[in-house]
Parts: C-alpha cells; sequence; structure tokens
C-alpha cells in the first residue's frame, strides 16, 4: 500500500476533544480515528459511529445456550439413559423440567456472555500476541488522539485543529 | 454537562488529581519495588499453601479418613470451607455487577480487587469438593461427557451437580469480566513500560488494546450486558449452593429460606473479606487517596444491610424450630438444643461474631473508622465460617436414632488444608497486588472531574470543569513526535 498522511492532532482534555470533534465534523472533514485512554461519553455520536449491536448478539447467544441446555438435559436424562431416581422416573422432559432450571439458566448465562466476549474480542482486533496499534504510548496515559487523513488540505487542517485547542498537530505518513 | 454532581456527595478521588496523576498512582506499586513487609506477608502465605498442599497430598494418597469424618458427619471441614470461599467470592461480582447497574461511582476504586478476589476465593472453593472426592484424577466424571462406562451420564437433578455448573459458570464469567475490565489498564502499564521484558509482557496481557472510540464503544455495551448477565448469576450461584442443603431431608437443612438467606450472608461475608483486604491494601500501595473513608463507609452500610437479613433469617429459624415442637427440630444449628448442646461454643461463636459484633456498625463513628472496620470485618469472617460450620456439623451429630449421634472433631489435616487455602488465597493476592493494576483506573479517570475532590472544589467556586482553549502554539505543530513507536 502506498504511503498516505495523517495527521495526529493531541488533546489532553475530553471536554476539549469533544469540542474539537464536533468542529472539524462541522468543517466535513473525515474523522479516521480517535485514540482515548478512557471512555469519552458522546464522542461516538459526534464521531457518526454507529451504534454497537454486541448487546444484540448477546441475546441470540443467550437463545442458543437454552436450546442447547433443553436439547442436552433431554437427550442424557430422557432419551438416552432414563433412569429412575428416588422414584422419580424420567418419562418426561416437561414433567421433569423443574430440576433442569438452574443448569438451563447456568448455560444460557455461560452462552450469551462468553460468545459475546468473543464476539467483542474479534470485532475490535485484541486477542494474545496481538501488537497495539494506538499511534503514541501516552493515548493509554491522558492524551486523546484524532487521527485525520490528509488530501491536499494540510493548512486548512491545521489551522482549524490549532483553533480547537489541541496540544500537538503531527503530519506522520501512514504505511 | 456529564460532568457534574450534586456538591453534597462527598469526593471519590481526594488531593490535586490530573489523569497523568491517577495513571502515576496506580503504576507505582508495579513499577516500584516490593518492600519488606510484603515479602514477610508473601513467605508466611507461602509457608501455610505449601502446608496446605502437604495435607492435600496426604490426604490423596492415605484416603479421606485421614480426616475428622465418620459414619454420621460425612461432611464437615471441607463443605464449610468451600461454603465459606464461595460466599466470599460473591462481592466481586456484586460490586462489579449491581453496583454498575445502579450506576453507583463508587465501586469504581475497589470492583478490580474485589473482583481478584473474587477470582481466588473460587479458586480455593472449587479445591473442597475436588478433593473430597478422595480421587481426584477422577473430577472430569462431574462433567456430562460420553464415556465407555455404558452411557452413564451425570444426573441433572442432583443440586450437587448443579453447583459444578453454577460455580464453573461463575468463575469464567467472573474472569472474563475481570479481564475485559483490565485490558486498557494493562496497555497503560505497557504503553509506560521502559523494561522490554515487562513491556512484552504487559502487551501479551493487554491484548493489543489501543483504545479506538468504536473499541470504548463495545466495550461500555460489552460491560453493561455482562453486568446484566452476571448479577442473576450471582444470585444462582448461593442460591444453588443452599440447595445443596436445602433439597435434603435434614431437619435443620430442609428449610425454604435456605436460597434468599444464604444468598445475603454470601454477600455479608464477601463485604467483610474485600474491607479486610483492601483495609492493607490502601496503606500498603499508597491508594488512600482512591480508597476513602467514604468507600469503607459504604461498604459498612451494605453489611449492615445483608448482616441485617441474615439475623432476621437466623431468628425465623430459631422460632420455627422452636414452633415446631418436634423434638427432631431441636437440635437444629439454631435451637435450644444447639445452644445449651456440646456445640453450645460453636452457637454462641456464631451469634456474637455474626449478629452481635456486626450492630456495632450502626454507629456513624465506628462505620467510618479503618481500624474498627477491620476488626469488625475479621469478626464476621469467623462468623461466616462457624455459621456454615454450625449448619453442617450440628445438624448431622444428632441424627433421628441415638446411634446416629456421633461428634466431629477435626483432624491436623483438615485444619491443615483449610489454612492451606488461606495462604494460597494470601499468595494469588499479594501477586497480584503487585503486578496487575489494582484500580480500575480508566474508569476513576472518567469520574475524575464529576467527583475528585479538586474538580468539586472549582466548581463550588463556579470555575468550569473544561479548560479555556489555547491555540496551538507553533512549536507544537508539525513537531515529529518521538513517541510514534506504533505509527
Amino acid at each position: 500500500m502506498e504511503a498516505s498522511k495523517v495527521i495526529h492532532a493531541f488533546y489532553t482534555d475530553d471536554e476539549v476533544l469533544l469540542d474539537a470533534v464536533k468542529e472539524v465534523k462541522a468543517a466535513h472533514h473525515h474523522i479516521e480515528e480517535v485514540f482515548c485512554p478512557f471512555p469519552v461519553h458522546g464522542l461516538d455520536k459526534a464521531m457518526g459511529l454507529a451504534p454497537t449491536r454486541i448487546a444484540i448478539t448477546a441475546f441470540f447467544y443467550g437463545i442458543t445456550g437454552l436450546a442447547f441446555a433443553i436439547w442436552m438435559t433431554n437427550y442424557i436424562m430422557i432419551e438416552d439413559w432414563p433412569m429412575d431416581i428416588g422414584g422419580k422416573p424420567s418419562f418426561s422432559w416437561i414433567e421433569n423440567m423443574p430440576s433442569f432450571v438452574p443448569i438451563i439458566f447456568e448455560l444460557t448465562v455461560f452462552f450469551a456472555a462468553h460468545l459475546m466476549v468473543i464476539t467483542f474480542y474479534m470485532r475490535s482486533r485484541i486477542w494474545p500476541f496481538k501488537d497495539a496499534e494506538n499511534p503514541d504510548p501516552r493515548t493509554t496515559d491522558d492524551h486523546f488522539l484524532m487521527e485525520i487523513p490528509v488530501n491536499n488540505n494540510e493548512e486548512a487542517l491545521v489551522s482549524l485543529l490549532a483553533k480547537t485547542g489541541a496540544v500537538e498537530i503531527n503530519i506522520v505518513d501512514k504505511h | 454537562m456529564s460532568h457534574y454532581e450534586a456538591s453534597i456527595r462527598e469526593p471519590l478521588v481526594l488531593g490535586d488529581k490530573s489523569y497523568h496523576d491517577i495513571t502515576e498512582d496506580i503504576a507505582k506499586p508495579i513499577e516500584g519495588a516490593a518492600n519488606k513487609n510484603w515479602y514477610i506477608a508473601f513467605y508466611i502465605s507461602l509457608a501455610a499453601m505449601l502446608w496446605g498442599f502437604g495435607c492435600i497430598f496426604y490426604t490423596v494418597g492415605t484416603g479421606i479418613g485421614v480426616w475428622g469424618l465418620n459414619k454420621n458427619i460425612g461432611w464437615a471441614w471441607d463443605i464449610t470451607n468451600f461454603v465459606w470461599w464461595v460466599g466470599i467470592g460473591h462481592a466481586g461480582t456484586l460490586i462489579s455487577a449491581v453496583l454498575l447497574l445502579f450506576r453507583q461511582k463508587w465501586r469504581m476504586a475497589i470492583n478490580r480487587s474485589a473482583e481478584a478476589m473474587t477470582i481466588f476465593a473460587v479458586f480455593q472453593a472449587g479445591l473442597f469438593p475436588i478433593i473430597h472426592m478422595g480421587r481426584p484424577w477422577n473430577a472430569y466424571w462431574v462433567l456430562p461427557l460420553p464415556n465407555q462406562f455404558g452411557s452413564l451420564w451425570v444426573n441433572f437433578n442432583s443440586p450437587l451437580l448443579w453447583d459444578v455448573f453454577a460455580i464453573s459458570t461463575y468463575l469464567s464469567v467472573s474472569l472474563v469480566f475481570w479481564w475485559t475490565g483490565l485490558l486498557p489498564d494493562f496497555a497503560m502499564i505497557r504503553d509506560r513500560a521502559v523494561k522490554p521484558f515487562q513491556k512484552k509482557i504487559y502487551a501479551l496481557l493487554s491484548f493489543g488494546w489501543s483504545g479506538r472510540a468504536k473499541d470504548w464503544q463495545r466495550f461500555e455495551e460489552v460491560s453493561l450486558v455482562l453486568a446484566g448477565l452476571a448479577t442473576p448469576l450471582v444470585l444462582s450461584v448461593h442460591t444453588i449452593v443452599s440447595m445443596d442443603f436445602a433439597t435434603s431431608i435434614n431437619p435443620g437443612w430442609h428449610s425454604t429460606i435456605f436460597p434468599p438467606y444464604f444468598v445475603a450472608g454470601a454477600i455479608f461475608s464477601g463485604f467483610a473479606m474485600v474491607q479486610t483486604l483492601l483495609g492493607i491494601m490502601r496503606k500498603v500501595t499508597n491508594l488512600e487517596d482512591y480508597i476513602t473513608r467514604m468507600h469503607v463507609e459504604y461498604m459498612n452500610m451494605v453489611i449492615i444491610l445483608t448482616g441485617g437479613i441474615v439475623a432476621v433469617a437466623y431468628g425465623t429459624e430459631f422460632f420455627i424450630a422452636w414452633y415446631t415442637g418436634s423434638p427432631y427440630e431441636n437440635y437444629t444449628y439454631l435451637s435450644v438444643g444447639a445452644a445449651t448442646g456440646p456445640y453450645a461454643w460453636a452457637f454462641w461463636s456464631l451469634i456474637t461474631f455474626n449478629i452481635l459484633i456486626p450492630q456495632l456498625l450502626w454507629i456513624k463513628k465506628f462505620r467510618r473508622s479503618f481500624i474498627i472496620t477491620f476488626i469488625i470485618s475479621i469478626a464476621i469472617n469467623i462468623g461466616m465460617w462457624f455459621e456454615r460450620f454450625d449448619i453442617i456439623a450440628i445438624v448431622l451429630s444428632k441424627g433421628h436414632l441415638p446411634s446416629t449421634w456421633w461428634r466431629f472433631e477435626p483432624t491436623f489435616v483438615d485444619v491443615g488444608i483449610f489454612i492451606g487455602t488461606i495462604g494460597f488465597f494470601f499468595v494469588l493476592f499479594l501477586l497480584y497486588a503487585r503486578t496487575f493494576p489494582v484500580i480500575a483506573q480508566a474508569e476513576v479517570k472518567t469520574i475524575l472531574k464529576s467527583s475528585g475532590e479538586f474538580y468539586k472544589k472549582r466548581r463550588a467556586q463556579g470555575i468550569p470543569t473544561k479548560p479555556a482553549i489555547i491555540a496551538t502554539d507553533s512549536s507544537a505543530i508539525n513537531g515529529r513526535s518521538d513517541n510514534n513507536l506504533n505509527g
């Protein structure tokens, strides 16, 4: 891939950053990314990010866990090897269901929680041995970094950003 | 503005802190060298742990007969310890999940350590049923695996099997909840590490967290949904543990109030253990500005509430045992028979440590005192151990026939394994306190402007939290940053 230029604008305050993001958006520039040391509320809306659908996936994973637990208890306790335990024979799943409720509940939670977290890790590309991609180590401490691609509008961007209270503005070749 | 909080609320972060100061304060215990006290505590814990492992090997090599169990009392110290540890493991998820749903910001200073405590406590709890199997190498038989024993499956009607599912789900979900919250904080340590090996380790632990806006959006959603899932989960775990007893037909165990009462007791003991641990940790790691008197007071309020629920449950059990008029009910763990019989010492220890001493917390001065809180938290830890011991040993010591009237005497192996788990727990916690960011610093930074002492004072003077915009200095423009390491 050929090298392209980006501007890295650094901020040290979340409220200043949020206003800067709004100003850059109002001037119709594309914001490639914002790296933050902590979540800034309202930033996703200001950047125009779509809401995350990860909670919806958790719901479907939970349904999957529920279905799996129902299938498993039915197969094991009713179909494959029905046992008469304490005078309570295993004739039908629905009659034995009350004592399966704890298992069904736990498996629902297990599936929803773990599969949602795995989805999050995959979508955000975080896993063991993954290299960090924040361009500057200060962005996990107290600096916010706004990354804007440059398309022959370097000066206009720099003068705009300088007015928004950035503490440092760098022009970087991105590979 | 989002950074508003009523001025009547006490600050959650003391001192004139900036975002960078929080980073420094949380990173300091990890980057600095351990002091002498840490090593003393660590070696004592390590010795206790090794002693416990020796006792475990002795038990497994010789057999469960080396314990004090007898033909009547088949459960005693082991299951007491199991329930005790699981109970302690309840505060962590409660603090991080339930308090998140209730938007309690004070949880942010303590949730990391409380969850660490949860995970380490559940490790200890899990050891006991596995050792009690006698043949721990067959422990995988509790899993519903296809096998060669003639399609023999596990029994899903058994509360003991519900326990397997509840505790393993709880442990694994708590672990991912904890780790996901740790990612940004590990990334912070990674990005300021100077030693290459340290940088490598924290890069690995942080899973390459970069802090993109989209990552944070997902992070917050995942935290919220995990909290929503973990809340019923944490309540289910001790409910199911209580069903180990409540679904039996023993007088004293066969009690419908066990599930809610066990859950309240678990939260009670879990918060007590958090007080014990954090009382020491805030001093050792110099985090007094983050774990303040107010945090201690709030936790004490939870202790008063849950301790009150437990006291009411004791009263109910005692009354019902007496009211039935049944002679068999007169030797349940809360009955006249227990209060005057050979286990009277255990009965009165329970009443003293669990009901009487915690009432001191109604006094505001005591509730806000670190020393008194610490002493009371130790008392509750002891009291909650006695609760489980009484429920198990006293109830089993008197069956329906005189031939089943047996007493339980622990052997050195029973005691040794228990001491070993305490040592193991502290070994893990001490290692954690030296290597992990013990406070969720990314989260604390989000509340600094609303709840930090510095900003609260400024707001009272009418100074906005947002600094004045200063146009970027020309020398700071197009400077090639030396820090572009990952660029």
